[in-house]
């Protein structure tokens, strides 16, 4: 029930202090003509009201959220505390800057961190998030070679097994997207590579770890392939959480990034955002960087890069999520990052060998901070597919991992435990996955008809689709 | 699965039916079937040009959104609008529910017959 239904006319609180100013209405043209239609309700009800959607949903606060490509690690409370003080909260982003030298400093100091964990130059902290981060590296990587006259340059190179925004982003930003073909062991085919490079390449797009949970091996030279024909490699630090802090992507040949701070670095995720997508870059792309950068080192002071291209949102970014994200980077510290890193993989691999007897893995070789199963035998044999493992996942309190991606790996599903869960939890999972997995085998039927133990059933994902409701009709 | 009359096939499952220079392109029952639910149909527009094993079109299931590869070079001269508010079409009737319809058919990639199709998807599965 929506809190529109749940009001009842003249009913409501009002926490807002008796107006000292005069009244003044704004000019006619710019009045509102429709009825506000806000919900008149008591306080006691409203309170009921979110607890209630409190308790309906689910968060990595209350289990197991193995959601692949998306690093759902649990987000440490001092994070809050910090983000939570009144000279972070009570500023303003006009303020002189004489007066907020502190919240420069929080930039300052998580620009240089972040940029010695992936071997950047500079960083800017002004993107919203992930493929907000894309288009604006897109962006750079266009300024760079307009500047330089180079305006054959029109293709991104991106591999089948990206995420679905990477050829969305290089759309946005003007670029026609050629997709590489993966080989066998889902790295990059060096040879079609090759084949598709040349002088209208403005760029190649790539995580590594790849989509798959694998380190391409032959990162090296692929980067070189694209700087020999003149290209700039871009880095979707998605899946950064597998090597921070151990490989840097500076040094694999890459010249910008984007990290995700509501993946990697423990900032909130999801409904829970809003999330920081900064791009960092090396030197020759520091000039095109957008909004303004910290420079100094007694008085801080903002600085617009010389040939910026411009804002991409407001301001300097999510700012408190910034805090958040430095908070964890220093409680952390440089031995920290890499163990956190190092217990992501060793985690997923611990997921990986407990179920690979009966879950088929798309790549059985060590794996890196997720690891990708195939349902595809399962839905032949049995009709199960991977929704319906997920859907049982659901009925026994866990959520489901990322399914249906990467699009290489039919029936796919995608598991991600982070460093942030216990061996008791995993084994508990563990335990949930191969009690479903025979299921499958035994009642197939009771997996097609999951979840059932939750507030709302199997909801028709297709009707959805097709007609959205998307408005509250009053 | 099911086949259509007097059609050819690709490896990428999409079917076509030719009449002189004329060609009609649609996704195959085991494609629609494989894909599940379309929700949205993304199609070209009438005087477009197509090429062999370019995309040109793409379709979103509640999985996936995935590219649908030309069999044919050509001219797009009409487009199944019904499509793009019925993506449904597709799932129902895949052999009646045509994507494009091509004019000027200058190439086409080697097709396969129904007999020969249905072994190649038997193959794929194996």
């Amino acid at each position: 029930m929506l809190v529109f239904e749940k009001s009842k006319e003249g009913r409501g609180f009002s926490s807002l202090p008796a107006c000292d100013v005069p009244e003044v209405l704004p000019k006619e043209e710019y009045r509102r003509g429709l009825e506000l239609h806000l919900p008149e309700i008591s306080e006691n009800d409203l309170s009921r009201h979110y607890t209630e959607l409190a308790k309906k949903s689910y968060g990595v606060n209350d289990g197991f959220y193995p959601l692949g490509s998306c690093t759902m690690k649990y987000n440490p409370k001092i994070n809050e505390d910090m983000a939570g003080l009144p000279q972070f909260t009570e500023i303003h982003p006009l303020q002189p800057e004489s007066t907020i030298q502190g919240c420069l400093e929080v930039i300052q100091k998580a620009e240089e961190y972040l940029c010695e964990i992936t071997g950047m130059n500079r960083m800017t902290m002004q993107p919203a998030a992930g493929a907000h981060g894309e288009f604006t590296g897109l962006l750079l990587i266009k300024a760079y070679h307009e500047s330089r006259g180079d305006h054959k340059r029109t293709k991104i190179i991106v591999p089948d097994s990206a995420h679905g925004t990477n050829p969305a982003s290089a759309t946005m930003a003007g670029y026609s997207v050629v997709s590489v073909p993966s080989m066998e062991d889902g790295c990059v085919d060096l040879e079609k590579l090759r084949a598709v490079v040349g002088e209208d390449t403005a760029g190649l797009m790539l995580t590594n770890p790849n989509t798959v949970g694998l380190f391409d091996k032959n990162i090296l030279e692929i980067t070189d392939i694209i700087h020999e024909c003149g290209g700039v490699n871009y880095y979707d630090g998605a899946n950064l959480n597998a090597v921070m802090g151990i490989v840097r992507p500076g040094d694999m040949g890459f010249d910008v990034i984007h990290l995700n701070l509501h993946k990697t670095f423990s900032t909130p995720h999801g409904g829970g955002g809003p999330g920081s997508g900064p791009v960092g870059c090396k030197e020759f792309l520091a000039e095109f960087l957008p909004s303004v950068l910290v420079e100094g080192t007694e008085k801080l002071t903002l600085k617009k890069p010389e040939h910026s291209i411009g804002e991409v949102k407001s301001f300097y970014g999510n700012f408190l999520v910034v805090v958040r994200a430095l908070t964890y980077l220093m409680t952390l510290g440089k031995e920290g990052i890499p163990e956190a890193s190092q217990n992501a993989v060793l985690n997923a691999n611990y997921m990986m060998n407990k179920l690979k007897d009966i879950y088929p893995m798309a790549y059985d070789e060590v794996c890196m901070h997720e690891f990708v199963m195939s349902m595809e035998e399962l839905k032949k044999g049995t009709g199960v597919s991977a929704l319906d493992i997920a859907k049982g996942l659901v009925d026994n309190g866990i959520h489901p991992p990322t399914m249906y991606f990467p699009l290489i790996v039919h029936e796919a599903l995608m598991v991600e435990p982070t460093e942030t869960e216990s061996k008791e939890t995993m084994d508990k999972a563990i335990k949930v996955f191969r009690k479903i997995y025979n299921f499958a085998i035994t009642a197939p039927d009771s997996l097609h008809q999951a979840p059932v133990t939750t507030p709302v059933t199997r909801l028709d994902e297709v009707e959805a689709a097709r007609n959205p409701v998307l408005r509250y009709q009053f | 699965m099911k086949l259509g009359e007097g059609l050819v096939y690709s490896k990428s499952h999409e079917w076509v039916k030719f009449e002189g220079d004329t060609a009609w392109v649609g996704l195959t029952d085991y494609a629609q079937s494989e894909l599940g639910d379309l929700v949205y149909v993304n199609l070209p527009e009438a005087g477009d040009e197509i090429e062999v094993e370019e995309t040109f079109a793409d379709v979103e299931s509640v999985k996936a959104v995935s590219d649908v590869y030309s069999p044919i070079t050509g001219t797009v001269c009409e487009i199944n609008e019904e499509l793009l508010d019925s993506p449904e079409k597709i799932n129902e009737d895949p052999y009646g529910a045509w994507l494009v319809k091509v004019e000027n058919v200058t190439a086409k990639e080697e097709l396969l017959s129904g007999e020969e199709y249905e072994a190649f998807v038997a193959s794929e599965q194996a």
